[in-house]
């Protein structure tokens, strides 16, 4: 059923449907509604038997989830930005302890300087912790994704994170189909661990590997999230079997046929590139789109057979990657090797910068007139006058100094 | 009529002329070794010995029902190197600082789960307590978590090659205070005791034992599980490796630390004192002092007798503040607070 | 479960690492003589026999079983000895030394009590030995003896048994229904007493045909002194008040009564002069309190009953109604030297306790015994130059109590049984004993020393009511379980308890314990905490 809803209330009540038995969290902007309304349903009865600790930081948090799942319960938490990063060492912990965690990261920058709107720096940071990361292009994909994501972290053992752009998507009033409850439990079985802290069957879990096993057991993890590129599919299908509803999956090509330049973008931006596309074409330039619905693991195959005859791809880029150019860019260029195609790895819409449309559509047609670079970054909404001013006044300084 | 037990009264771990029930879990054949054989700790480790009797107790008093959280260190790192494990219990390393929460996690799984007949204990070192591990425990003790957080204390980073940790007494020399030049050693700060913390947060239950009293340690543990919410157990356990004293002499350098006043041993309910072991033989901090060397530069030379003054006086006012000394009222005389059941006597 | 590869592991798995090979010192379980069986001139096991007393109940019967393994006699010794033991303790480092004799006595008691007997087990071998008296050190041979299956005859020149117990101990410290009981206990193993059977030739005694004899007739002649004394005055030797005291007579001390001499006899016979009236006892002795040789209890004790003394004095005449004394005083080796200064002292009479001889008139100029300083000589086995003749008790030199005595009749029946069977007696063996460092008193609770109760001081001096009462049973039970157990596991399991490596195994029935050298690092930790000092550190070969 369809309803108004904000898309912060829409995943928590969702989140309630797939029944955790352990909600940790610790409030930070912009996930804050998410936990707000999982406390509301907690403290209202409407999540039977389900424990919701306060902790007392995002790394007791994720550590609160560790033991929860370890114990042999569905584990929740939702984190952004700096608290993401305060649970980080907790992160490759829960992924090389095979727990199927999920958490929403409400997608914000990193500071300093402090900003609280969204980009997808905290994600994207985070890309080698072992963590399945799933990318929502909307509200309704956001839902969709976390009732897919406890399936697939509870298949895998490991855990999933479910990537929500920060208030575009968290503070956004949509409409909104939140799973019914039969149709969630129908889908999602309950939770049935790999391993758990048993008294009857007392095992060791977080040994100590040193160097006589530690590669191995990278390499099984390794081995691991790649296979679970299966299981992202898998799961994605059955989930439109069951909802009648295309959500998920590994990766998103729309109307790429032919095209002469195609788009990569994750998260919210896919809602306004697919218009930018859908205007291009009428206007007869051949423009694609390839959404990317799992970042981690990274889909080599799907992208490689999107973009293999593609002559330019412009890689939409919410993060950077300081030193050294983008994060997403990277990994769309390793997936090209040998190829023709011509990557443009832009950087727009960092700090809550609004990626609008009529940007995106000025960046297209700027590669097709070969005025985008393709060997360095680009910044595409940046104020050059600005930075122009600033790099003068330092260098005027530095000649003083001399 | 009865006849009070005076042979070895109940210092040592058994006697025969007890009731099984009356002897230290330690020494019955039944117990659990909750950590076993081949783990790699050092010769005479406290920690260790600490560790079976906390969790043998733990156990026995939750009819084997139990899982473990433990932190980062030295007991994990010995106890469980691939591929063997020494542990005979459920048990659960994640981090060095989220024991806590770890186990507030396992905790609220169980109760949600519908198998809250099983009890948690976590397990943590003194840096994973009292430096790194703090913010987590706060929150546990705080929220009144059903956990049972037990700090074995040797007072420094041992399993990294004995640095100071906010748990290393002053004046101790580590790797990272040095006596050195006008240093003696670790600096004499404010103290951090993390017992009086927790009571600051008024938990159902605090207390502090160590491992020259099985008996007193036991009983604290069987408490504890006899209660729910968050509760904590500060043990003190000798580092031979750390505190440069003889693997021999583990039990009798954690008896001089009570003995002297230097570890204040008491038990405390909701914030407040409730029991504290009077000494029963008193020393001078000296006593305890001389036979570990991470304070031989107190006694060489002319030595530093202002040094070992101060500490006196740290052990002193342990003595005031705790009513360690038998005189004082409330206390009986033979260091013990509770005195077990007498024999009852076998008539032919 | 499906536990992911290495992060995860089977409980326990450690047991394949075996640390054991960390070490380079074992401990390693030991026994030590204890210093009260040590000093026990009775043999008995003190420490194993307060260790079952410990358990109270049928413990009980079972520790006056261990004592009655060594010496006959425990509720006599439980009595007059001066238990050597108590002054060896260990524990008397810590607070006092455990009332071992006490506790004996209580068990001794317990068993005339209860009516507890030993048995012959060993088939009779018929082989005849023949006792000569049956003071403690003849009726010890004659119960080892008898318990070895032999048959043997006491020869008593008295009418009643007990030597020196009976005729020389006064009724106060020893009660003659508890003499006669623990003498009956002896006769009913099949022990045959010839009562009045002085024999007074060795040689002729041999002839009547007996396998071994052994000699042990006592020291029963009050050694005199010269006194010049005036002929109205009453000299007398103490050892023949105290036997004629015994027998019926009773003599006439006068009020005033002095008694010349340090030793116990002294004492005895001024207590007893203060129970047979005398208003005055007054002991004279030529060096202080310190070097009496009395028991500081029997001084203690006299003192309390009003005797009083004469330190540093000699007794220069006797006159018809006192005593001239010189006082001396110590040079600086401590011996008592006359200074001429002289006093008076009133008296009715003197009781000379110097010392008591043998009387080995019945060997005879060619018996082949050799005979020293009025001693017989005899070798380790207490064997003499005479094959076959084995001597003890008073009859040999060295220290003379009814204790040393039941010691040597143990010996001679153990070197008789030897001999018999041709065996050599076995060697005396060097005691590896437990010192008081071995132990970790801190196990130990503080408990005081209990003591016996003393029969109200009033009804002493005219009674011959016993001095000394017995312990009650809780009490006996609190003094037994002081024992340290020193040099012996008494299963406290503090090895096992305290081992941080799970590698001290409790094997069996309590106290049996074995080290797994596969896991034990050698840390020393269970050496360091046994309260008894029972385990020790050895090198390990490398």
């Amino acid at each position: 059923m369809l309803r108004q809803l904000e898309g912060s209330r829409a995943v928590a009540e969702t989140v309630a449907r797939c029944r955790p038995a352990v909600v940790a969290a610790y409030p930070i902007s912009p996930q804050t509604h998410i936990v707000e309304a999982l406390a509301d349903l907690v403290t209202a009865g409407e999540l039977a038997s389900c424990e919701y600790l306060m902790v007392e930081s995002e790394f007791g948090a994720m550590s609160a989830c560790i033991g929860a799942s370890a114990a042999g319960a569905r584990a929740y938490t939702a984190s952004a930005s700096q608290g993401l990063l305060f649970m980080a060492e907790a992160l490759p912990n829960a992924s090389g302890l095979s727990l199927p965690i999920v958490m929403t990261v409400a997608n914000r920058a990193l500071g300093a300087p402090i900003n609280i709107w969204n980009d997808h720096s905290d994600a994207l940071s985070q890309r080698d912790a072992g963590w399945v990361q799933l990318f929502a292009a909307s509200n309704q994909e956001a839902v969709d994704l976390h009732v897919q994501a406890f399936a697939l972290a509870e298949r895998l053992s490991l855990p999933v994170m479910v990537n929500m752009d920060g208030f575009v998507l968290t503070h956004a009033m949509e409409e909104v189909d939140v799973p019914e409850q039969d149709d969630v439990d129908a889908f999602l079985p309950p939770f049935q661990p790999r391993q758990w802290l048993d008294p009857d069957d007392p095992v060791t879990i977080g040994a100590m590997v040193g160097p006589g096993a530690f590669t191995e057991v990278k390499y099984l993890m390794a081995d691991r999230q790649i296979r679970a590129l299966d299981t992202v599919t898998e799961v994605a299908a059955e989930f439109r079997a069951a909802f009648g509803r295309d959500s998920g999956g590994l990766v998103r090509p729309y109307r790429t046929d032919d095209a002469e330049v195609v788009l990569v973008a994750m998260g919210s931006t896919l809602g306004s590139a697919t218009d930018v596309v859908d205007d291009l074409r009428a206007e007869g330039v051949a423009v694609g789109l390839l959404g990317i619905g799992c970042y981690r693991p990274w889909p080599y195959d799907e992208v490689r057979a999107v973009l293999g005859g593609v002559p330019r791809v412009v890689v939409v880029n919410r993060a950077i990657a300081v030193g050294a150019g983008s994060v997403l860019g990277r990994d769309v260029r390793l997936s090209l090797p040998g190829g023709t195609t011509v990557v443009h790895d832009v950087v727009l819409g960092l700090g809550g910068r609004p990626v609008t449309r009529a940007g995106l559509r000025e960046l297209v047609l700027d590669v097709l007139a070969g005025q985008v670079p393709d060997e360095t970054l680009h910044f595409a909404d940046l104020d050059r006058e600005a930075v122009h001013r600033e790099l003068a006044r330092e260098a005027a300084l530095e000649e003083a100094a001399r | 009529m009865t006849t009070t037990l005076y042979q070895i009264g109940t210092f040592a771990a058994g006697n025969r002329l007890l009731a099984p029930e009356q002897r230290a879990v330690q020494s019955s054949t039944e117990r659990g070794n909750a950590i076993t054989s081949g783990h790699r700790a050092c010769r005479g480790c406290g920690e260790a010995l600490a560790a079976r009797v906390v969790l043998d107790a733990a156990s026995r008093a939750s009819s084997g029902r139990m899982v473990t959280v433990n932190a980062t260190g030295c007991l994990e790192v010995f106890s469980t190197p691939y591929p063997e494990s020494a542990w005979q219990v459920p048990w659960l390393h994640s981090l060095f600082g989220n024991a806590a929460a770890v186990a507030s996690g396992v905790s609220a799984a169980l109760r949600a789960t519908g198998r809250d007949d099983i009890r948690v204990v976590a397990q943590a070192g003194d840096g994973g307590t009292v430096d790194i591990g703090m913010g987590c425990l706060s929150g546990m003790f705080e929220r009144n978590d059903d956990v049972l957080f037990v700090c074995y204390d040797n007072q420094g980073y041992m399993n990294t090659g004995v640095q100071r940790s906010g748990a290393t007494p002053p004046a101790a020399s580590t790797a990272t205070t040095r006596p050195v030049g006008t240093s003696v050693g670790n600096a004499f700060g404010t103290g951090k005791s993390l017992p009086l913390i927790a009571m600051a947060h008024e938990i159902p239950y605090v207390a502090t034992a160590t491992v020259a009293d099985l008996h007193d340690l036991e009983a604290k543990v069987v408490t504890a599980m006899s209660m729910h919410g968050a509760r904590y157990i500060h043990v003190l356990v000798p580092c031979p490796l750390g505190w440069g004293s003889a693997s021999a002499e583990t039990i009798r350098v954690a008896r001089l630390a009570v003995q002297s006043g230097l570890f204040p041993v008491f038990e405390a309910r909701e914030g407040a004192v409730t029991a504290a072991m009077t000494i029963r033989a008193q020393v001078p901090v000296e006593d305890y002092l001389r036979p570990q060397t991470r304070f031989d530069h107190l006694f060489r030379g002319d030595g530093r007798p202002d040094v070992v003054a101060a500490l006196q006086e740290r052990a002193d006012r342990n003595i005031a503040r705790f009513g360690l000394l038998a005189e004082q009222p409330d206390n009986p005389p033979d260091g013990r607070p509770q005195d077990p059941a007498p024999l009852e006597k076998e008539t032919p | 479960m499906k536990l992911p590869y290495a992060v995860s592991l089977g409980p326990g798995t450690s047991a394949a690492d075996l640390t054991g090979s960390w070490r380079t010192e074992r401990p390693v379980y030991q026994t030590l003589v204890a210093p009260c069986g040590n000093a026990c001139p009775a043999g008995e096991d003190v420490r194993t026999w307060l260790y079952l007393a410990e358990s109270g109940g049928a413990g009980y019967e079972a520790a006056w079983r261990s004592i009655m393994e060594t010496n006959p006699f425990p509720a006599i010794t439980g009595r007059v000895c001066y238990h050597p033991c108590e002054t060896a303790c260990n524990r008397g480092n810590l607070d006092e030394a455990v009332g071992i004799n006490s506790v004996e006595r209580f068990l001794g008691d317990r068993a005339l009590d209860q009516g507890w007997t030993v048995r012959v087990h060993t088939p009779a071998t018929g082989r005849r030995v023949l006792v000569i008296g049956s003071g403690p050190a003849g009726l010890s041979a004659a119960y080892h003896l008898a318990r070895r299956g032999h048959t043997v005859t006491v020869r008593e020149s008295a009418p009643a048994p007990g030597g020196m117990m009976r005729y020389g101990i006064p009724r106060y410290r020893l009660p003659r229904e508890v003499l006669d009981a623990e003498v009956d206990r002896v006769l009913a193993l099949g022990v045959t007493l010839e009562l009045d059977s002085p024999v007074t030739d060795l040689d002729a005694a041999r002839a009547e045909g007996w396998d071994a004899v052994f000699l042990a007739v006592g020291a029963q002649l009050g050694r005199r002194t010269y006194l010049p004394a005036a002929s109205a005055a009453k000299v007398l030797d103490a050892v023949s008040m105290l036997h004629g005291l015994e027998t019926g007579d009773r003599p006439l001390l006068g009020r005033r009564v002095a008694v010349y001499g340090g030793g116990n006899t002294a004492l005895d016979a001024a207590r007893t002069a203060k129970r047979l009236g005398a208003s005055d006892a007054v002991v004279v002795y030529r060096r202080t309190r310190e070097r009496m040789p009395a028991h500081e209890d029997e001084v203690a004790q006299a003192e309390q009953e009003g005797v009083e003394f004469h330190w540093l004095s000699t007794i220069e005449r006797v006159e018809p109604d006192g005593l001239l004394i010189e006082q001396m005083e110590l040079d600086e080796n401590g011996f008592p030297q006359p200074t001429g200064r002289t006093e008076r002292l009133a008296a009715d009479s003197v009781l000379l306790a110097l010392g008591q001889d043998t009387d080995l008139s019945l060997l005879g100029p060619d018996s082949g015994c050799r005979v020293i300083d009025g001693s017989v000589e005899t070798d380790h086995s207490f064997a003499t130059g005479v094959t076959g003749v084995f001597a003890g008790g008073d009859v040999v030199a060295g220290e003379r109590s009814v204790t040393v005595a039941i010691g040597h009749g143990r010996r001679v029946a153990e070197s008789i049984d030897a001999w018999l069977a041709g065996r050599s007696a076995p060697p005396v063996a060097d005691p590896d004993l437990a010192p008081y460092e071995a132990l970790n008193t801190w196990y130990f609770e503080d408990a005081a020393r209990t003591h016996r109760p003393l029969l109200e001081r009033a009804r002493r001096s005219s009674t011959f009511d016993e001095v000394v009462h017995g312990l009650d049973e809780d009490t006996a039970l609190f003094e037994a379980r002081r024992c340290l157990s020193c040099g012996s596991c008494f299963s406290c399991d503090n090895c096992y308890a305290l081992c941080p490596d799970n590698a001290v195994l409790k094997i069996g029935p309590p106290g049996e314990y074995e080290i797994d050298l596969d896991y034990c690092k050698g840390c020393g930790i269970c050496v360091e905490e046994c309260p008894a000092g029972a385990i020790r550190m050895v090198p390990e070969e490398v």
